[in-house]
């Protein structure tokens, strides 16, 4: 059985695994134990260990890594008839990917009218594109994207395979993962390749202020989501020429029925917005929200929100900045009694000037700010709306 | 019929902080709870078993402690509890639970319906649902708000896609649905159910017991293994604001406008 071992040998029962454990599994008794019943193999201590005396042992890696080419691919979900942007900022993100394999990115793109997404593909960064033309992936169900992937996946054999992390994105990648057998990893804020062809799967985790790095070590492809906004998009290359493989769409599925789609309210979205006022809880009620979408107003921008306000019902869930919310990248973001938590700053990476206000001087979220405010939020508000009458 | 729901068990109040001396993490009165998002799943169980007659099932994959929790989903109207524990199981990622959770549904003879909140607070991937419905090869929603008709043959359902906008779906059963908490705020257990559940015994499956490939599960199933964890780096130093509160904002006035331009 796969488990913790802790060589005697080097412990020198300092005690910080043990407060690293977060299952409270490891204690010391002259050196380090474990209590093998409540460990959950989380890896946390072996990092927290300065002498490298915890170790994680598993079985023989089952399946060893098969064949596969050096490709890099990329989902290119489909969103009103055109690629969605997710696609291209993973696109740009695949071609640094490539270069360092020495490998081909490809794009798929599945649904009416895919294959007049290969020109826009290609000048994004794609040297192949797999177009799959058809009415059946427009209803949106998963199963036959699922069923062309792994088909592809089978024959075509990527090295690295990345979804955008949209609804639809988290929907159809653990339907994929699941069906080849491989390892998936949600909401990635950084991809790295080494030379090992290992891809590090950067996330938020563990629901603490700690990032993880995850490699899917012996299975093919690796899968990774990315949110949109967190990379950028490459700059288009007008007229670059690529490969475009067509491919069948698949027949004999029994779909679930779509029977209605109602549109969402337009322009609640604050993704694409240039600048953004946002607040935490530190803004302290939901009146004092009007404050904020006022400034928003008075800047052309729109408001943005911790989770915890859209959790108290203050504001909708579409502003919600942060790894479970949106990932943001305007030019100027404001935020206003927000603390910082890494959830919250791995959506707001993309933000070109951040100006933070907070009444704490060390709050966490002045290490991801420009300019550092300390003060009341209220207070400054209304000053700033005083200041600039329009 | 008979309805499964899929039940996490996560760390309470989620507080974890770093130790600014050690760099080490501190959980600070961190009780196990049920996975917020799997109490509206149990709450759609239980209404779906009022309407359509169901048998249902809370499952979970967990450690023996586990079993409180499940004792409490019965307790808002579950009628059985099943755990699948076991050491080998430790260490498992999404493929590896999933793998093990779609075992212990196929040993209770299969479901009609599978329940599993939209994700679990702690580790927040939301693939256990997609994962699972795949390992039993049933179709599946996720982001599902409310279930407008239900009846044996299928189910009418609302969900969210891309930008907001809801959709309405026809699908048959076997089925699994991932559900938000639109689908209604999960009702406390009464009395009654109390003391229905305490005739519940919960049942416990093991590696063994379930046939489980002993490469398919736990840290030996699982394809992702974290390599690094890490604080992240600060930026650069802030520059600061000061004086007072008008000072500031004129500073910052003049701050937005050479960002502006
Ligand atoms: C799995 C998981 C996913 C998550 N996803 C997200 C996510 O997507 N987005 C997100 O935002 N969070 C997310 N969180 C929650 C996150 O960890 C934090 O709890 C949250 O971001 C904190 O919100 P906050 O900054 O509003 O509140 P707090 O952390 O309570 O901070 C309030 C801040 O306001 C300051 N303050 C108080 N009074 C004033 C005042 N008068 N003037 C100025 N400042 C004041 C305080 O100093 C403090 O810094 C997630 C958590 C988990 C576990």
């Amino acid at each position: 059985m796969a488990g913790l071992r802790i060589s005697k040998a080097a412990c020198t029962s300092c005690g910080l695994c043990q407060s690293a454990c977060p299952a409270g599994a490891l204690y010391i008794k002259r050196k380090a134990e474990v209590d093998r019943d409540a460990c959950v193999l989380c890896g946390l201590c072996i990092e927290a260990c300065p002498m490298g005396a915890i170790t994680l042992e598993k079985e023989a890696d089952a399946p060893t890594v098969a064949e596969t080419t050096r490709d890099v691919w990329v989902f290119a979900e489909g969103l009103d008839g055109r690629p969605h942007p997710v696609a291209f900022e993973l696109l740009g993100q695949a071609r640094a990917l490539a270069a360092a394999r020495g490998g081909v990115v490809a794009a798929l793109a599945m649904g009416t009218g895919a294959e007049s997404w290969a020109p826009p593909l290609i000048e994004a960064g794609a040297d192949r594109v797999y177009a799959c033309e058809g009415d059946i992936f427009d209803s949106g169900m998963t199963e036959p994207f699922a069923a062309v992937l792994a088909n592809l996946i089978e024959t075509e054999r990527p090295e690295t395979l990345l979804f955008g992390a949209t609804v639809f994105g988290r929907s159809l990648a653990p339907r994929v993962a699941a069906r080849v057998g491989t390892g998936l990893t949600a909401d990635c804020t950084g991809l790295d390749i080494g030379a090992d062809g290992l891809l590090q799967q950067t996330r938020p985790a563990f629901g603490g202020n700690l990032m993880a790095t995850i490699i899917t070590a012996a299975r093919r492809p690796q899968m990774a989501t990315v949110r949109p906004g967190v990379f950028s998009a490459a700059p288009r290359a007008a007229g670059r020429q690529g490969e475009v493989v067509r491919v069948q769409q698949p027949t004999g599925l029994v779909l679930p029925q779509v029977l209605k789609t109602a549109p969402g309210a337009p322009g609640e979205s604050i993704a694409a917005a240039r600048v953004i006022v946002s607040a935490g809880r530190g803004i302290g009620n939901q009146k004092n929200l009007e404050l904020v979408r006022r400034l928003a107003e008075r800047l052309g921008g729109s408001m943005g929100v911790t989770r915890p306000l859209v959790d108290m019902g203050w504001a909708p869930y579409p502003c919600q900045i942060g790894q479970t919310g949106l990932a943001v990248a305007p030019d100027l973001l404001v935020c206003c009694g927000v603390s910082g938590a890494i959830q919250h700053l791995a959506g707001m990476g993309g933000a070109k000037v951040v100006v933070a206000i907070n009444s704490d001087p060390q709050a966490p979220i002045f290490g991801a700010a420009h300019y550092k405010v300390v003060g009341d939020a209220v207070e400054i508000l209304k000053q700033l709306l005083a200041q600039n009458k329009s | 019929m008979r309805i499964v729901v899929c039940i996490k068990q996560v760390p309470g109040g989620s507080q974890v902080r770093m130790d600014p001396v050690t760099n080490t993490l501190v959980r600070e009165g961190a009780k196990a709870v049920t996975n917020p998002f799997d109490a509206y799943a149990i709450e759609l169980a239980v209404r779906l078993k009022a309407e359509l007659g169901a048998e249902v099932v809370a499952l979970s994959m967990g450690i023996p402690a586990t079993g409180a929790l499940l004792l409490d989903a019965a307790a808002r109207g579950a009628d059985r509890c099943v755990l699948l524990t076991d050491r080998a199981f430790a260490g498992a990622d999404t493929l590896a639970t999933s793998y093990t959770l779609a075992l212990g549904i196929r040993r209770l003879g299969g479901a009609d319906l599978v329940l599993c909140g939209r994700m679990a607070v702690d580790g927040d991937t939301a693939q256990i649902g997609p994962e699972l419905a795949e390992a039993l090869g049933l179709p599946h929603l996720t982001e599902v708000d409310a279930v407008l008709e239900a009846d044996a043959s299928g189910l009418t359902v609302q969900r969210s896609i891309e930008g907001g906008a809801k959709q309405t779906v026809r699908l048959g059963l076997p089925a699994l649905l991932c559900v938000t908490k639109e689908i209604g705020f999960p009702t406390m257990p009464s009395i009654a159910g109390v003391r229905a559940s305490r005739s519940v015994a919960v049942e416990t499956f093991d590696a063994e017991a379930l046939g489980a490939d002993p490469a398919r599960i736990g840290l030996n199933g699982s394809p992702t293994q974290v390599v690094r964890t890490f604080v992240p780096q600060r930026g650069a130093e802030a520059l600061p604001v000061e004086g007072t509160a008008g000072q500031q904002a004129a500073r910052l006035w003049e701050i937005f406008r050479e960002v502006g331009s």
